[in-house]
């Protein structure tokens, strides 16, 4: 890996104020951009670590909205996202314990890798992107494979899940990598239901509007019979073919929605 | 360069690390600490796996500049002083978790992860703690045995068996 300065600031405003330095990067839990950097996939000539910003980390539980911050690890969104319980499993899924005990929320979403669970459940709920500049809808946040909206040196602080009424993350493991080979992941509420796939599509994590008209007029695992997924524009790789992918968008959306 | 300052296995240590220096790297080559092993340095294999602050880590994929001013345990503090064993250590001895060995460090460390977290996992926990521990003897019979045992519950006959 191709050396570079490290710095650690204390508050958001330090490291906004570090990252405008030409080609620095900010650091999160470093569980992807540590190996990318080792590949020199990635060469930043300054990484600014967010890990040491306290007001980043934390679950906190307002009403019916789970706010996490950007800098919470996976597995303390497994141990303290009880509330809502299927993004708190999904959490406890990824990786295997010691990438949980560094990866994070805000890293993961970041980078959009089009395998990473996290994106799923972000846009399934329908939650909000809370950056150091202004709040992004999920809908606008993710904008094709391994990119986002976030703007040069933009950071995210935290996400605001809504707290679905049911839902489940249901996920068909890579299990060299342990991404998702395709990932589903189906929130109710009371204003209809989302159904968003990460894993599939070469545009990274996508909704499934199909099945969330079917599931909004009948949350049943059945709802979905009908339907079939095209296999038009979903990756193809060693692992599946897109027809294997379009597939089990289908099997997972119903184990989903039977698990929810 | 730039010096870095830790705790490890409970003692004050520093030296100098550029930013792109690795925890694992540090350990091994500025401390001299080689127990901690490196065998894919790509996040896969887990034999790196130490504790940074409690919480089991791939020391591979993480800055020793993020470990400054941190408690890291690695494979180095487990035994007592006198050299005696600790029970984890002593179980994978007893039932032969490690045939070549270079997992191990690994292992034990996640091991002592999970049974801090928790203290009586079924055999299905542990297997599923391991997951990003790779055996390359194909030993995890006598591991997750071994773990079984750490733990002080009935050692199960394995599938294999």
């Amino acid at each position: 890996m191709y050396n570079f300065d490290f710095e650690q600031p204390g508050s958001v405003e330090d490291a906004v104020a570090a990252l405008k330095e030409e080609d620095a990067l900010a650091l999160s839990g470093g569980q992807t951009l540590i190996p990318s950097m080792k590949q020199r996939l990635n060469a930043p000539s300054k990484l600014v670590s967010l890990t040491g910003i306290e007001a980043l980390k934390g679950v906190c539980q307002n009403g019916d909205t789970l706010s996490v911050g950007a800098a919470t690890t996976h597995a303390t969104v497994a141990a303290d996202g009880g509330a809502y319980a299927a993004l708190a499993a999904l959490a406890g899924g990824i990786g295997d314990p010691a990438v949980r005990n560094r990866g994070t929320l805000g890293g993961s979403l970041a980078n959009n890798d089009p395998a990473a669970c996290y994106p799923s459940a972000v846009l399934a709920s329908g939650a909000t992107v809370v950056t150091n500049a202004r709040e992004i809808a999920a809908d606008d946040f993710f904008d094709g494979m391994f990119a986002t909206a976030l703007d040069e040196g933009e950071i995210i602080t935290s996400v605001n899940f809504p707290i679905p009424e049911k839902a489940s993350y249901q996920k068909f493991e890579q299990p060299a990598s342990r991404f998702a080979l395709t990932g589903v992941f189906v929130a109710k509420y009371a204003d209809g239901v989302r159904v968003a796939v990460t894993g599939a599509s070469e545009e990274g994590v996508m909704r499934w509007a199909e099945a969330e008209a079917a599931l909004s007029a009948d949350f049943s695992p059945e709802a979905v019979d009908g339907l079939t997924v095209a296999a038009d524009g979903l990756i193809s790789d060693l692992h599946g073919t897109p027809e294997y992918r379009a597939n089990l968008i289908k099997v997972l959306t119903k184990r989903a929605v039977a698990a929810a | 360069m730039t010096e870095v300052k830790m705790t490890v296995n409970g003692r004050a240590v520093s030296g100098d690390a550029e930013g792109r220096t690795l925890l694992s790297t540090f350990l091994r080559e500025t401390l001299g600490m080689t127990g901690t092993h490196v065998g894919c340095d790509t996040s896969q294999c887990g034999a790196c796996v130490v504790h940074v602050n409690g919480n089991a880590v791939k020391s591979c994929t993480m800055f020793a500049h993020e470990a400054a001013g941190a408690e890291v345990a690695t494979i180095e503090g487990q035994a007592a002083p006198d050299g005696t064993l600790n029970k984890i250590q002593q179980a994978f001895q007893d039932y032969h978790g490690l045939q070549c060995g270079f997992c191990t460090p690994g292992m034990v460390m996640s091991a002592a992860a999970l049974l801090k977290e928790n203290p009586q996992p079924t055999e299905a926990e542990v297997r599923d703690y391991l997951e990003g521990n790779i055996c390359r003897c194909t030993g995890y019979h006598n591991i997750v045995r071994a773990i079984m045992a750490a733990s002080g519950q009935e050692v199960p006959a394995v599938a294999a068996e």
